[in-house]
């Protein structure tokens, strides 16, 4: 009998040294498809949809709504998932009845890496000879269309290799591997073969995302003004900075003076205006909620530093960043684990 | 017609001055936050946010006790003492010039949030009335007759009060240094008798009252009673003015921290000092002018964001001031900051470099809150 493990392949690697992968059977797979799609419609019927257009996403939320979990680890949740993404791919028995093993390379060990090496060299020759041909007729180095983008793009990493392949890989290999594709793409007719190079490569999404700064907004009396919001530990805050201001601070509807009694957090709220020079030029309402006397400050500060944002010329917004007003304070209460009195603190250890 | 001058102790520095006005610039000359001006009588509106000297044997005389701790620090500090002219003073020297003095007592409550110079303003005005030749009763602080009482004696002149010898000593003594000439002039009207042997004979100076009281530690609070009681009644002939003024008359009608020796809590009408102070402070005599302060920082059992009348006397309080004129007091206007920041500059309190800088002023101004209490504790450590 086979233990059902609903875990997807990366977790499955790790227990391999333990008893060896667990083997599936084609019939088996078989099996657990048919089961699969039958129990599929059975909650299609149950959630009254209809069992023709029921989309995974449609299974996620039924199991969401009819098993509701509360713990952390989105994977240690119920699942009901088609059997190729659960079972991990296995690879099948190489050899027939006879004992003859299918692919000619199986006596190497590392069939699949071999076969993949000797069909890559095989596009490179290709390539090269079609370079030989085009110099021949036209007796000129055709240009390169277009260079690939390779700043999108990465190539496979190991592990997605080893995952392909379904064997492993050592390091030596991996390089090898990558070299070759590597000398491949410089050629200048690599073009032909795009579309195998584009199975070993993949997108690097874009990192840089622009943050959009607001322009500035006019209230009735032509006032400029302009939000910002800002969050610190368990504090939220919004706030509101006008032009043309005494820099006169309100929150809640108090005066600074009084909701902050500590010169400390007063010196927060000080410190985006200070540093722009602008402390008697602007106004400022705002509200906040949630979290002690520190987190509030710390919160109004990031959002009026936010809110300053529009006020200002896009070097100074450098500078702010640089400065650390923008960025929101990662910091927060640390879980207090079993076994121990709190985060760090463990107990009084005792020696009998 | 603004005063040049400089309000200078010595003559040698007025020499000088000039000198460092041209050595320095960039400072604002000394004029714009100083007045020579030391006599409140003739402080007018031009002389608003200005700061003016009292010389220091006047402080002596006028403010035995009267001034707040921190300032009488400062005095100690810059060796002269300066009092800032604002408004809500202003509004009362004109109320008190313009007074009828045939009418009863009217009766100021000066109120406002903390640390925004009421005591500071009650000094002032008292400046003024002992200037003019007023007999000032000053009580510093109502707050320490209500609370951190070591002794309870039991009155001998009415069974149910409790007597406070210690804090009656304190102000008799204070009392008699600051007004000497008027203890020899009145001359009590009834005789007093202190115990079994000893008594006052009538026409016999008040000054007699205040050294039995002292002399006689037992009889102190008794002895404050009588020379309250005489003073009241002798301004209703009208030879002298009065001039009441109490700092923190919230505690006439709030709760003590005091206990009887049953553990059972003291009301304020059981302490004599407080039931005589409450007669004087009731508008039933002319001739003169009661000027209080409502204090939120000594009060007991009041939440720290009360500064109206209504909410720090309590309904019974308010019945009894009723009714007043309120005067209330704001934080430094932009000017009364400058003059103020000015002045620590000048007097080199404020050592920091950037301190001096605009963005520095700013700065403080910021952070202060245009509060003068704020300033001087943030320009302390500066």
């Amino acid at each position: 009998t086979l233990r059902l493990i609903c875990t997807t392949t990366a977790v499955q690697r790790k227990n391999v040294g333990a008893s060896g992968p667990e083997k599936y059977t084609e019939a088996f797979i078989k099996k657990q498809i048919e089961e699969f799609n039958l129990g599929k419609r059975h909650l299609a019927n149950m959630m009254g949809e209809d069992p023709e257009t029921f989309t995974q996403e449609d299974i996620d939320r039924a199991i969401a709504y009819l098993f509701p979990s509360g713990l952390f680890d989105k994977q240690a949740r119920p699942l009901m998932k088609h059997p190729t993404e659960v079972f991990p791919e296995q690879r099948k028995i190489q050899w027939g009845e006879d004992g003859r093993p299918f692919h000619f390379l199986f006596y190497t060990g590392k069939q699949s890496y071999y076969s993949l090496m000797h069909e890559t060299y095989e596009k490179l020759l290709t390539v090269q000879k079609h370079q030989d041909q085009l110099i021949a007729q036209d007796s000129s180095i055709p240009l390169q269309k277009e260079k690939r983008n390779l700043a999108g793009s990465r190539w496979l990493t190991k592990i997605e290799l080893e995952e392909m392949l379904l064997e492993k890989v050592s390091d030596d290999d991996y390089s090898r591997f990558i070299q070759l594709l590597q000398k491949l793409v410089a050629l200048p007719c690599a073009d032909i073969e795009e579309k195998y190079i584009q199975k070993f490569s993949k997108e690097v999404p874009v990192q840089l995302q622009k943050v959009v700064i607001e322009p500035l907004q006019y209230d009735e009396q032509g006032v400029a003004f302009s939000t910002g919001e800002g969050q610190r530990k368990t504090a939220r805050a919004t706030a509101v900075v006008y032009d043309n201001g005494t820099g006169k601070i309100t929150v809640n509807g108090i005066d600074i003076l009084h909701y902050f009694p500590v010169l400390q957090d007063r010196e927060q709220l000080l410190f985006p205006f200070q540093f722009l020079g602008r402390i008697g030029k602007h106004d400022m309402v705002c509200t906040v909620s949630g979290g002690g006397r520190s987190a509030q400050a710390g919160a109004i500060r990031l959002a009026s530093a936010k809110a300053l944002r529009s006020f200002v010329t896009e070097k100074e917004v450098e500078f702010m960043r640089q400065a650390g007003l923008l960025t929101v304070d990662p910091r927060v209460k640390e879980r207090k684990k079993p076994g121990q009195e709190g985060p760090r603190r463990k107990f009084t250890w005792k020696k009998r | 017609q603004l005063d040049r001058g400089c309000a200078l102790h010595t003559a040698a520095r007025d020499g000088l001055s000039s000198v460092s006005s041209q050595d320095v610039p960039a400072e604002r000359p000394r004029a714009v936050f100083h007045t020579s001006e030391s006599d409140p009588a003739k402080h007018t509106e031009q002389h608003e946010g200005r700061l003016y000297n009292i010389p220091l044997e006047e402080v002596k005389a006028v403010f035995p006790h009267g001034l707040p701790h921190r300032f009488q620090q400062q005095i100690q500090t810059f060796n002269e003492a300066r009092v800032m002219v604002r408004k809500p003073a202003l509004e009362l020297l004109a109320y008190l010039k313009g007074s009828n003095f045939a009418h009863p007592a009217v009766r100021y409550v000066i109120y406002g949030e903390r640390g925004t110079g009421k005591t500071m303003t009650l000094c002032h005005v008292v400046h003024y009335c002992s200037r003019q030749g007023w007999l000032v009763l000053h009580i510093p602080d109502a707050h320490l007759w209500v609370k951190n009482c070591k002794e309870l004696l039991q009155s001998s002149y009415n069974k149910n009060r409790l007597d406070q010898p210690l804090q009656a000593s304190v102000w008799l003594k204070n009392f008699k240094a600051s007004n000497e000439r008027f203890l020899q002039e009145i001359k009590t009207q009834k005789k007093y008798m202190w115990g079994k042997r000893e008594s006052t004979e009538e026409g016999r100076p008040l000054r007699e009252v205040v050294e039995q009281g002292l002399a006689r530690v037992r009889s102190a609070s008794d002895a404050v009673g009588v020379v309250l009681r005489e003073i009241k009644q002798q301004s209703h002939r009208g030879s002298f003015r009065l001039l009441v003024a109490v700092d923190g008359v919230n505690a006439l009608w709030g709760r003590t921290t005091l206990r009887k020796e049953d553990k059972s809590p003291v009301s304020p009408e059981e302490l004599t000092l407080v039931h005589n102070l409450r007669k004087m402070v009731r508008n039933d005599w002319t001739g003169g002018a009661i000027v209080t302060t409502l204090s939120q920082t000594g009060s007991l059992f009041k939440p720290s964001s009360a500064y109206t009348p209504q909410e720090l006397l309590g309904k019974e309080g308010f019945d009894a001031l009723d009714p007043f004129v309120p005067i209330p007091v704001p934080n430094y206007s932009p000017r009364e900051f400058e003059s103020c920041y000015g002045y620590y500059l000048e007097r080199k309190w404020l050592q920091h470099e950037k301190a001096h800088t605009e963005d520095g002023k700013a700065e403080l101004q910021f952070l202060s809150g245009s509060n003068p209490r704020q300033l001087d504790r943030l320009a302390g450590p500066l």
